[in-house]
Order: C-alpha cells, then structure tokens, then sequence
C-alpha cells in the first residue's frame, strides 16, 4: 500500500471513528469493548480499502465491521450474554442488506458523540481526564499523539485514561443526553475542555513548537459540533466564535523561522478573512440575545481585534471596557493583567505600570506568571527605565517554560542593551 | 446500581449552633429523607453520635489495639449515611446535591462494589 492511501485511509479514521466509537458505546454500553472492536474494524478496513478502494460510506462500513467484531469478541468471553443480546438487537436483519443500509444511514449519529462528549467531560472526572478521553474517543488521537500534545509521558496519559473509563464503568456515569435543566451544570465542563485544548494548542505551554495545529483544528471541530447541537446556548456561541476569530490569526502568528509575531507586528493581511466574518456574524447574532458570558466577552475582545486594519487602529477603550465586563462575570488574575496591558494604550505605560503592580501586591501568585514581569517590563521599557525593564526581563525569562518564550525573552533582552 | 453518600461536615461547628439553626436542619433533613423514601430509593440511612464518642480498633500480631476518637483527625467529620439504589452516578449527585448538610459540609458518592452471584 502506498503511503498516501495510508494517509487517506487514517484521515478517514480520525475524521470517523469518534462517530463510530459513540454509536458502539450507546450499542455495548462498555467503553474498552467499543475501543477493541474499532480497533479491529480499523485493522480489517487496512486490509481491505486499498483493496477494494475506499468504501461511500466509511462510518458505516467501520461500523458493520466493529458490531460484527464485538459480537465475535463476546462470543468468545461468553460472560456478559445480557450485552449479547443488546448488541443482536441493534444490529439490523443480516439478511437484509438494504435495509441495513438504509438504517445505517439514518442513525442519529450526531445524537450519540453528543452523549459521548458530556460522558467525556463529566463533572465527576479530573479535568485532565476530561481532555484526554475527549481527544481520544472523538478526537481520534491515540494515547502517544495526547501525550506528545500535552509534553506529558505515554505513560501517564494511558494511566490517566485506564483510570478515567475505570470510573465511568464503575461508578456508572451515564452515557445519555444530558436533561435541559442539567445544562448549567454539565455544558461549561465541555466548553472549558475544548478551551483548554485550543489555547494548548494555540500556544504550547512548553515544548518548542509556538503551535500545535491538529489540537487548535480538533477543538474548532468539536466547538462546531457542539455549537450546532445547542443553538440555544449562547456560551457555546461564543467559544465557537471565540475560536474562529483567535484561529483566523493563527497563519500570521508565526514567521518564516516559525516564531511567534506579536499582534502587534502582525500581517493582518494573512488573516483569515472568511473565518473572521462568521466568527463576528455569529457573535453579533449571539450577543443580541442578551444573555452575556465569558467566552462571548472574550470572543467580543477578538473582534475587537480583528476590527482593526492596523494595530494602531485598535479601539483599546473598548476592549479595556469589554475587561471591565469579563472580570465582573469572571474575576481572573490574568483577566486583570490583559486588562491592564489594554490600558497602556488608553492611558499611558504609567498608569498601567501602576495597575500592574498594585496587582502584583494583591496577588502574590503573580510573581510566577512569566507575562506580568513581561508586561511590566514593557511599560518599564516605555517609561525609559531601561534597567528595570531588563531585571523584570530576566525575572521573565527565569521563569519561562517554553523554548520559544525564551527566545523571544533573549530577543527583548538583546534590544533593551542596543 | 447501589451507592452510598457518605454525610461529613464539621461537628465542632454543628454543635455550636443555636437551637433554632438546629432545628431548622433537622427539618430539612426530615423533609429530605421523606423524598428520597417516597422515590423508593432509600435502602438505609443513619445520623452518627459525634467522633467525641467513637472508638478505633486495629488488631496487630494479633494484638487488639484500642483507642478513643476518630481513624483520622480531620476537618470535617463523618456524622450520617444514606444509602441509595439508583440507575446511575448523574442520579446519585442528584440525591447527594440535595442533601442538607451539602450546603455546608460535603457529601463523598461512593458506588457500593458489588459481590458477584
């Protein structure tokens, strides 16, 4: 088999198997069994794609092929005849073919990863967890492309994992729809599982790579899914919007030796213009319905942005103003510090030194946060206290977890002595 | 599926409490259990005498050792029980979620490990 029919056919899995794998788990009811059976559907379909060519409906062949293989896999256990039974009921008349088809083109197939993903980032388990189950059952990423995302040992992720679906089956956490009024309880945990694994990929928090492209694409998929599912939830909205407007700028993010531009340095020509049209479109139609949160400020902050032809047209009152609205909702530390780099260009490197520094005094955990000193030494900088401004440097860049936050610390340093 | 909500909260603070406060609880606390039994999945539930009262056994070599007090000294104490028989963990939360003592103290969920046939 050559190796782009290979690429061809693990794109197919990636972009299916999260279907797949939700339909089995609401069909067996048992995570490691719907896993395994992927998995030989997955090994089964190797063999016969590049024969055969790729089938029309790739969802629906990988799961004709898991069903049968599960059935095989519980035959030979023999314990659990209960889940026999469940699985020969879901699986349509074999001797029908056209019907099967026709059946499994109707599956309410966005109903079952819909379930999925709430069971994924259930409350009840770790945050960590949450990620991890989520990007591997509907991300499609294997155990060794989660921990090379998160810089984390194979190991700890598959632990992690075992751990996570050890608990959903012995605790029983249910694998259904969550009520309408469980809604405010379980819905932020899944949006804040699809930030956490964009901004991860948006900037890496360690590593030497500024971005991780396939975490940013997976959790804009994800986003999508989950913003179709509720249009009626206004925060999902927004992190979809969010998303689309932060990764427009994802292209000019880095130079030609890919590392990080500034938004100030920016080419916003190499914005992505369409997807910055429907993240505002979708904002505006989200924000008119008066129903603000978070992610729909934050988004309302990148458009902001995105407004601006050059850096230098930025409405910064506004998004100092759309802080003031985000930190009332949602106090942060960080909140506090953006907002006070906004301010910068409202009022002057003094006054936002001030601000700075004063919540440096009120949050002692801010003296490890590498972008307060960066920020401080930028307003430092400005005010030509050129001293400071290189020991709040060097307090930075002592604190930096990324190479290519180092680099980028060196290179200030090396201007400051110019 | 059976789980048991394991009640803790601080005891040294309960005990402090004005007669009235009390006895608003105990109200709510009658009020729930009258639910939960109307729902037909209580399977059992008891209030604890404080640790003030309890006693640690621990048999060594053999030996029985005795002490007075708690396993483990701890902020909150372990002061009742429910246990209930629903269909899953969302159902248990909710049951514990509503559990007065939640809004002070905290409630652990605990699935019952089941012995096969």
């Amino acid at each position: 088999m050559s190796s782009s029919t290979r690429n061809e056919i693990e794109a197919v899995f990636r972009s299916e198997s999260g279907r797949v794998l939700s339909h089995l788990m609401r069909v067996l009811g048992d995570m490691d069994l719907a896993e395994d059976a992927l998995q030989d559907a997955c090994a089964e379909a190797l063999t016969a794609w590049p024969r055969d060519g790729l089938p029309r409906q790739p969802a629906a062949w990988l799961t004709t092929a898991a069903r049968r293989r599960a059935l095989d896999r519980l035959r030979s256990r023999r314990r659990r005849p209960e889940q026999e039974a469940m699985i020969e009921e879901a699986t349509p008349d074999p001797r029908d073919p056209l019907r099967e088809l026709e059946q499994q083109l109707d599956w309410p197939i966005a109903d079952d990863r819909l379930q999925m993903i709430f069971l994924c980032c259930h409350p009840a388990l770790a945050r960590e967890a949450q990620v991890a189950l989520t990007l591997r059952t509907l991300g499609g990423l294997d155990t060794r492309a989660i921990a090379r995302a998160f810089l984390q040992p194979e190991s700890a992720v598959s632990q992690r994992l075992l751990r996570a679906k050890q608990k959903i089956a012995e605790a029983k956490i249910p694998f259904r729809r969550p009520r309408e009024s469980e809604l405010p309880e379980r819905l932020p945990s899944v949006l804040a599982v699809l930030y956490l694994v964009f901004n991860e990929g948006y900037s890496a928090s360690g590593g030497d790579r500024v971005l991780r492209e396939e975490l940013c694409d997976e959790a804009l998929r994800l986003a999508k899914l989950v913003a179709g599912w509720m249009p009626d939830e206004e925060e999902a909205q927004g992190l979809l919007a969010l998303l689309l407007l932060s990764d427009a700028r994802r292209a000019a993010r880095l130079d030609a030796d890919g590392e990080l531009v500034l938004l100030e340095h920016q080419d916003r020509a190499r914005w992505n213009a369409r997807q910055i049209e429907e993240g505002r479109s979708l904002l505006l139609h989200t924000l008119s319905r008066q129903r603000l949160g978070p992610y729909q400020l934050e988004a309302a902050i990148a458009a902001v942005h995105a407004d601006a032809q050059r850096f230098e047209d930025t409405d910064w009152a506004e998004i100092a103003a759309l802080y003031d609205r985000l930190l009332a909702l949602r106090p942060s530390p960080v909140g506090e510090l953006n907002r006070a780099a906004a301010l910068l260009h409202v009022h002057g490197p003094a006054h936002a030194l001030a601000t700075i520094d004063a919540l440096l005094a009120r949050e002692p955990r801010m003296a490890d946060y590498v972008y307060a000193h960066v920020a401080r030494a930028e307003m430092l900088r400005r005010l030509s206290r050129r001293d400071e401004a290189r020991g709040a440097l060097e307090r930075a860049l002592a604190l930096a977890r990324t190479e290519v936050d180092a680099r980028q610390l060196q290179r200030k340093l090396a201007e400051l002595a110019d | 599926m059976r789980y048991m909500l394991l009640i803790h909260s601080n005891e040294i603070q309960e005990a402090g409490m004005s007669e009235e406060a009390m006895g608003k609880i105990m109200a709510e606390y009658y009020t729930f259990t009258e639910e939960l039994m109307k729902s037909g999945a209580l399977r059992a539930g008891d209030r604890l005498r404080p640790t003030t009262s309890a006693t640690t056994v621990r048999v060594r070599n053999g030996d029985t050792l005795t002490t007075d007090g708690p396993f483990a000294e701890t902020k909150e104490q372990f002061g009742g029980y429910y246990l209930i028989d629903v269909p899953d963990l969302d159902e248990a939360i909710r049951w514990a979620s509503k559990i007065p003592s939640a809004k002070y103290g905290c409630v652990e969920v605990r699935p019952i490990w089941e012995m096969e046939g």
